[in-house]
């Protein structure tokens, strides 16, 4: 097994942390050999942020990813610009208030992360909503991990917060699926 | 350093960290307990590590004002009894040769990171380059032998930051610890170590009054034929004078003493070459089995790895050496791998540094082809194997086979 997933976004957004929690669930929780690499622009905020998680059941060479099994995407920039590198057999899981145009011929799950971090009542946490339906879509790392994951990682006044966000994610994921095989049952 | 405390402070045993923070960790359990940095692309997040870790343990961190100042406050710092580090990339390297033989002339233990980023001058500051390769031993002026050594994972990061401490400690040196900006800013899991799974090594503190101590006589009176000196702190009482310049074994300067020149530069070279099997470290696969030998190090050979899996499904028989000590160059072993193959292939992320001392080990018996790269990617596994199909194929039109 060996999934390749890279989480895009603009600066800020806390996409690095996203896939921090994520390499941290697989490595550290579930057992698996993660790689965490990330690049970013030379601001602060904005501009395009992009971090890549390679999780495997084996050791790990080359820490970068080839092409992606998984890309999930948080702003239309850093959609247009990595949407051409996923595999045959990838999927894409965009933020569809964020990300407006996201044609791609993947399979494609649709996740108002943002909308129901808002909801929540703070749109900071709309990465960890994010890579709890990247969770339950992919079953990539455990639930068990990717709760441990993140809060161990979050300061502990936060930690009911990202609780929350963590299970609406896995609920928002899980809906994503739904309407998405019913959309391939309809031909859509 | 109560190691337990260090344990506490760096929090659960098992993280996802990066090459930058595995320093840290590992300078921490090595005992370290004085870091002055000046931060710098991709090895800011060392310092930052340590500004935040340092002063829970009762260390120092001292945010100096350049490079140069950093390299003369950890030799200082050294000089009071500290373990002391600093790091940087480049450009900051750049700046601290001057001391770094300073720290060799004067034999202060330190530990120097440098996670190399691409150059000359600030180059590409936040990509991967493997450019400092010959600065690392002949940048600062003068005979003289340096370590260095050159981790190729998170976990290793951490492990050889302890190995560079001790090192530094038993053979009173300056040690470099090369990460790549790669693996700097890479994450990783990581295992912290029990007390068990690693040693801690200090100086030998002084064995004779302060009336008989001479700074730099070379051994001790346990040990008198040991080629490094005694340690008296600063601050202990015993009378230390420490010079750039030629000195005796009191410490005093005698630039005019050819003798006294010569003894001096051969005992600091020799203190490093005759304990090269201390601190020689590798790792091989396929050593028994191949007759082409992929030689790399760094993050370049972890492509490397990749393409050798790939290369022996494909009925190649390639090996793989990895040095992990760069310096004191390892001629014996590259010598040993010459022996038993026809060609070897050395990636790079440079225009041919490696090669040289490489060459210079083989002597002609067997080819050595460069795979070089720059401009701020690692190799692939592909461009790898591809490469090393190519000089296959070069290597049989030289030589038809003998029909």
């Amino acid at each position: 097994m060996k999934q390749e997933i890279r989480i895009c976004g603009f600066g800020g957004q806390g996409v690095v942390l996203a896939g921090h929690v994520l390499g941290k669930a697989a490595a550290a929780y579930d057992g698996l050999t993660a790689i965490l690499t990330q690049s970013y622009g030379p601001e602060a905020r904005g501009g395009a942020a992009r971090t890549e998680v390679v999780i495997s059941d084996r050791s790990i060479g080359y820490p970068r990813i080839v092409s992606a099994d998984v890309l999930v995407a948080m702003s239309q920039e850093a959609f247009h610009k990595f949407r051409e590198d996923i595999r045959e057999h990838g999927i894409v899981i965009v933020d569809p208030d964020l990300v407006i145009d996201h044609q791609v011929e993947r399979k494609t799950y649709r996740v108002p992360a943002t909308r129901i971090a808002e909801e929540l009542g703070n749109k900071i946490t709309a990465n960890v909503v994010m890579v709890g339906a990247l969770t339950s879509i992919t079953e990539v790392v455990t639930r068990d991990a990717m709760m441990q994951s993140v809060l161990e990682t979050v300061p502990a006044r936060f930690k009911d917060l990202n609780r929350r966000a963590l299970e609406a994610g896995f609920r928002a994921g899980e809906e994503a699926r739904s309407v998405e095989a019913t959309l391939a049952l309809t031909g859509e | 350093m109560d190691t337990n405390l260090v344990r506490q402070v760096l929090g659960q045993k098992v993280q996802f960290i990066h090459g930058d923070m595995a320093c840290v960790y590992g300078a921490l359990l090595a005992g370290c307990n004085f870091f002055a940095g000046y931060p710098i692309t991709p090895a800011t997040e060392v310092a930052e590590g340590m500004s935040e870790l340092l002063p829970k343990l009762g260390g120092r961190y001292i945010q100096m004002e350049d490079e140069i100042a950093s390299m003369g406050a950890i030799i200082g710092a050294s000089w009071t009894g500290a373990k002391a580090m600093t790091s940087t990339s480049g450009p900051g390297f750049s700046l601290m040769q001057e001391n770094i033989g300073y720290a060799v002339m004067s034999e202060a233990p330190c530990v120097i990171v440098n996670v190399q980023r691409s150059g000359p001058s600030t180059g590409q500051p936040t990509l991967p380059a493997q450019g400092d390769m010959m600065q690392a031993r002949w940048g600062t002026h003068g005979d003289h032998e340096i370590i260095m050594l050159y981790p190729y994972s998170v976990q290793e990061a951490l492990e050889m930051t302890i190995t560079a401490f001790n090192l530094a400690e038993k053979y009173r040196t300056p040690v470099l610890l090369f990460i790549d900006a790669e693996l700097g800013h890479m994450q990783e899991k990581v295992v912290i170590p029990e007390d068990d799974e690693f040693e801690v090594c200090y100086r030998q503190t002084v064995t004779v009054s302060k009336e008989e101590y001479q700074a730099f006589r070379p051994g001790n009176n346990a040990h008198p034929d040991r080629l490094v000196p005694e340690f008296a702190p600063f601050g202990s009482g015993y009378r230390t004078y420490v010079t750039g310049l030629t000195h005796n074994e009191a410490g005093l300067p005698r630039t005019n003493s050819p003798e006294i020149h010569d003894r001096m530069i051969r005992r600091l070279c020799e203190k490093i070459l005759a304990n090269r099997a201390d601190m020689t470290f590798f790792k091989e696969s396929y050593a028994d089995d191949c007759d082409i030998a992929l030689v790399a190090y760094g993050i370049t050979a972890r492509a490397c790895e990749d393409a050798v899996a790939e290369a022996r499904e494909r009925g190649i028989k390639v090996g793989m050496l990895r040095l992990i000590t760069i310096w004191p160059f390892p001629e014996d072993l590259i010598q040993q791998w010459a022996r038993k193959v026809r060609l070897m292939v050395v990636p790079e992320m440079n225009l041919g540094q490696m090669i040289h001392p490489i060459r210079e080990a083989v002597a002609g018996q067997c080819r050595v082809v460069p795979l070089n790269k720059i401009g701020g990617e690692v190799h692939t596994p592909g461009e790898i194997l591809e490469g090393m199909v190519r000089a296959i194929e070069r290597e049989r039109e030289r030589e038809p086979a003998a029909a």
